[in-house]
């Protein structure tokens, strides 16, 4: 029994868990009035976007693929969501609708031409950019009441942040982790030929990851408007870098279709508190980024040494 | 008289081209129910060619197509070959290592979904191995991964013979037992046996000729994409087979061997090991130019063994002397041997770049060379070294990965069961070219399964749980000894 506790592989199922509650001990340690409904709220406020945009790249890091446009995406349908669905919500809701349909496009495409996806996406990030600045010039825009309404729930006991990511970590991971379905998409990842062979089209899977990943794209950007009330063509632009070492942070691998949603929504949590740690650390924010980053390699040096003992 | 039953499987005159490569010269091919068909060639003879075609991931250029009497050539897919009962146990592996076994097994099975899934889809895999391997200790919650690559052989195998909604007709084993110890192919061969007394039908590929020989009904032989012979069973003999596959059939070297063996003390040392972890048992000791067989069954620390060597030859370590550089060829040339996007030169010059640098770069003219050396040496079969490694077969991609060790600085060549899925004509070339390499002074450690293999070594280390259990010098090697060792514990 213990020696399963210990496994290598039981132990890289912790450690998103753990370097979580680490980084908590260490806030609540610094500035114990942190430890507090009001104060989770307010470090986990912006968890939610960002758990959204983790989950949604983890769709595509698990058939091995990498989007490097989550974050444009992101910018663009939440200037999509202050602007069109708030005007004329039919016109907004087909927007939107569209913006799905334009990533399992691009999933199809990068799969019948066998394109990097890298590269695809590379180029894509300036069209939703681009798109994002024609629809909204300025910052501006107004959020719909629903969404705003949604976002600012107080909830009894628990932060309403915390409460979402558990949600969003439990339903993909029912989705992907444990459905028939969700083992042929993660197979993909592991072993394409395989799966080709066992008669499962790799062009749908593609397509379903892609439009997957961009349908958490458009629930990361509403939701993301939902708290500002506002929106900006360039609010999300570090979502890109952040969605990438979520999943990372959370267990994920690059190759190889080893993913885990629970873990992706912890690293997303993990990250996000960075942020209020190096603040209550007093730590100028221009340092931020880069003790973002120190924490980041310091996890993946622990996976690693954890690999070490596996192999 | 009554009707003879439709055949399974049909094909006349399939016909495959890739590029200016004929891979299928026009073959007729008949698979009748309830018999296992072996099927023989060298490597490139268009076996694999032949079974992709069968199994709906390849579609020929021209021919007839007839699977259960109808006419599928038009619209034949590989969800179409699993529905009319057809599977495919390939000779890559196809399970996916990030999934468990009973997911990996879900994915052939469309119609097992809904609740309970996993359960369901883990009680078909692990009856089915229970019934094959008894004793495997394989869980259906394990990921694949996390598995040796013999008991993931026995998982695909496994697989291939579970049924759900599609009937079952024909499994196509290719190279089944390449992976497994003697005493799970065993174990393999009788399962399929019982499966065709039931009905069943299957064909076999081996380069085990005895395996051939004593589980097929009918044998067909290959050679450069076509059909050269076809036989029952009963009339063929190992030599018959072997010069029908085109290769001059030959009593195994024996004696020749033996020659060094009482000079033994006065050679020098080139490696003294003894296996870690695991107290007790012999040390492995290896002298010049001597040919060490690693005996035993599979996965009891012979591979580890080598590694051990290995990292001993460039670092430190107090329970291994190694003199001189080392060289390894990997038995599992898809994740260890081969540099997938490289050209067949460069995977042959890799070990051996300091040797080819000029200027700081790599001389281009030194690796042609090299390559071109090698190609003639050793008979890597294609038309231009320059093409990308995954273009040659399995067993010309394991010669290029013997001529990048044995073409390096090397004093010492490590082995890891190397010949899995060889064919016999590249297997004694490759015993040739190690007799004479040893001759000339290298040192071979070799891991292998097979017996016939163990008659090249001069010595043989009989490794069981990780510990040498036996040391046989070349005058006392028998086969009944090397099975003697490696079960003593079980017995």
């Amino acid at each position: 029994m213990l020696a399963q506790v210990l496994s290598p592989r039981a132990l890289r199922a912790a450690l998103p868990a753990a370097s979580l509650v680490v980084l908590l001990a260490a806030i609540f340690y610094i500035q114990p009035r942190a430890m507090s409904y009001f104060g989770l709220n307010l470090m986990l406020q912006y968890a939610v976007p960002i758990a959204l945009a983790t989950i949604a790249q983890m769709f595509v890091i698990a058939i091995n693929d990498l989007d490097l446009s989550i974050g444009p995406f992101v910018g663009l349908t939440a200037s999509i969501g202050a602007t069109l669905l708030a005007s004329s919500p039919v016109l907004g809701v087909l927007a939107l609708i569209g913006c799905v349909a334009a990533y399992a496009a691009l999933g199809a495409l990068i799969h019948w031409r066998n394109l990097p996806s890298i590269v695809v996406t590379l180029g894509m990030s300036f069209v939703w950019l681009g798109v994002a600045v024609i629809i909204l010039p300025t910052p501006g825009g107004t959020a719909p009441g629903w969404i705003k309404a949604v976002m600012g729930v107080k909830l009894p006991y628990v932060p309403f942040p915390i409460v979402a990511a558990a949600i969003i970590a439990l339903v993909v991971h029912v989705v992907l982790m444990r459905s028939a379905y969700g083992a042929v998409l993660r197979g993909a990842g592991g072993n394409a030929r395989a799966i080709g062979r066992a008669g499962w089209s790799l062009l749908k899977i593609r397509m379903v990851m892609y439009a997957a990943a961009g349908t958490f794209g458009v629930l990361s950007g509403l939701s993301l408007i939902g708290l500002t009330s506002a929106a900006d063509a360039h609010i999300a632009d570090r979502y890109t870098l952040y969605s990438i070492a979520g999943v990372i942070l959370g267990g994920g691998e690059f190759v190889g279709g080893r993913v885990s949603p629970i873990g992706a929504v912890l690293g997303a949590l993990t990250l996000t508190l960075t942020g209020s740690f190096l603040i209550f650390l007093k730590i100028s924010p221009d340092w931020q980024i880069g003790a973002q980053g120190a924490i980041l390699i310091i996890v993946l040096a622990l996976r690693a040494l954890i690999k070490r003992r596996e192999g | 008289m009554p009707e003879a039953p439709l055949p399974i499987v049909d094909f006349s005159n399939v016909a495959k081209s890739f590029g200016a490569v004929r891979a299928l010269a026009g073959v007729d091919l008949t698979v009748r129910p309830g018999e296992c068909l072996g099927l023989v060639g060298h490597n490139g003879a268009g076996k694999s060619t032949l079974m992709n075609v069968l199994a709906g991931t390849l579609s020929p250029d021209s021919g007839e197509m007839r699977i259960l009497g109808e006419d599928i050539r038009q619209r034949y897919s590989v969800a179409l070959a699993h529905q009319m009962g057809i599977r495919c146990v390939f000779q890559e592996l196809s399970l996916c290592p990030n999934l468990s076994v009973a997911e990996n097994t879900r994915v052939v099975h469309p119609t097992i979904k809904g609740p309970g899934w996993r359960g369901r889809a883990g009680a078909l895999i692990l009856g089915k191995l229970d019934e094959i391997f008894p004793g495997h200790g394989i869980q259906p919650g394990d990921h694949v991964g996390d598995l040796s690559i013999g008991k993931r052989q026995m998982v695909e195998i496994a697989r291939a013979f579970t049924v759900t909604a599609a009937p079952l007709h024909l499994v196509i084993l290719d190279e089944p037992t390449s992976s497994l110890d003697a005493v799970t192919a065993g174990q393999l061969l009788q399962y399929m046996r019982k499966a065709i007394g039931q009905g069943a039908s299957c064909i076999l590929i081996s380069h085990v000729l005895g395996e051939i020989l004593d589980y097929s009904d009918r044998i067909v032989v290959m050679k450069d994409g076509g059909v050269v012979a076809e036989r029952p069973a009963t009339g063929f003999s190992r030599d018959t087979l072997v010069a029908a596959m085109g290769t001059v059939a030959r009593a195994p070297a024996a004696g020749q061997a033996a020659q060094a063996a009482d000079r033994r003390e006065e050679r020098p040392l080139s490696v003294r090991v003894r296996p870690k972890g695991r107290p007790g048992g012999a040390a492995l000791e290896a002298r010049r130019g001597e040919v060490i067989g690693l005996a035993g069954l599979a996965g009891h620390g012979q591979t580890a063994t080598l590694l051990q060597v290995f990292r001993a030859a460039r670092g430190r370590d107090p329970d291994t002397e190694v003199t001189g550089a080392v060289a390894l060829v990997a038995g599992d040339r898809q994740t260890d041997g081969i540099f997938p996007l490289w050209s067949i030169s460069r995977n042959i010059g890799v070990r051996s770049l300091r040797r080819m640098l000029r200027g700081g770069l790599i001389d281009p003219a030194a690796e042609a060379e090299m390559a071109e050396d090698w190609k003639r040496k050793i008979g890597i079969k294609t038309p231009d070294m320059n093409d990308n490694i995954l273009s040659l077969s399995g067993g010309n991609q394991q010669k290029a990965l013997f001529a990048r060790a044995l073409g390096s600085d090397a004093d010492i060549v490590l082995m890891d069961d190397p010949m899995r899925g060889v064919d016999v004509g590249t297997k004694l070339e490759v015993y040739d070219l190690v007799r004479a390499e040893a001759a000339r002074g290298r040192t071979f450690l070799w891991y292998t399964t097979e017996m016939d293999e163990l008659k090249n070594c001069d010595h043989v280390f009989v490794f069981r749980n990780g510990r040498i259990v036996a040391d046989l010098a070349r005058a006392e090697l028998t086969e009944e000894k090397v099975l003697h060792s490696s079960f003593t514990e079980d017995a």
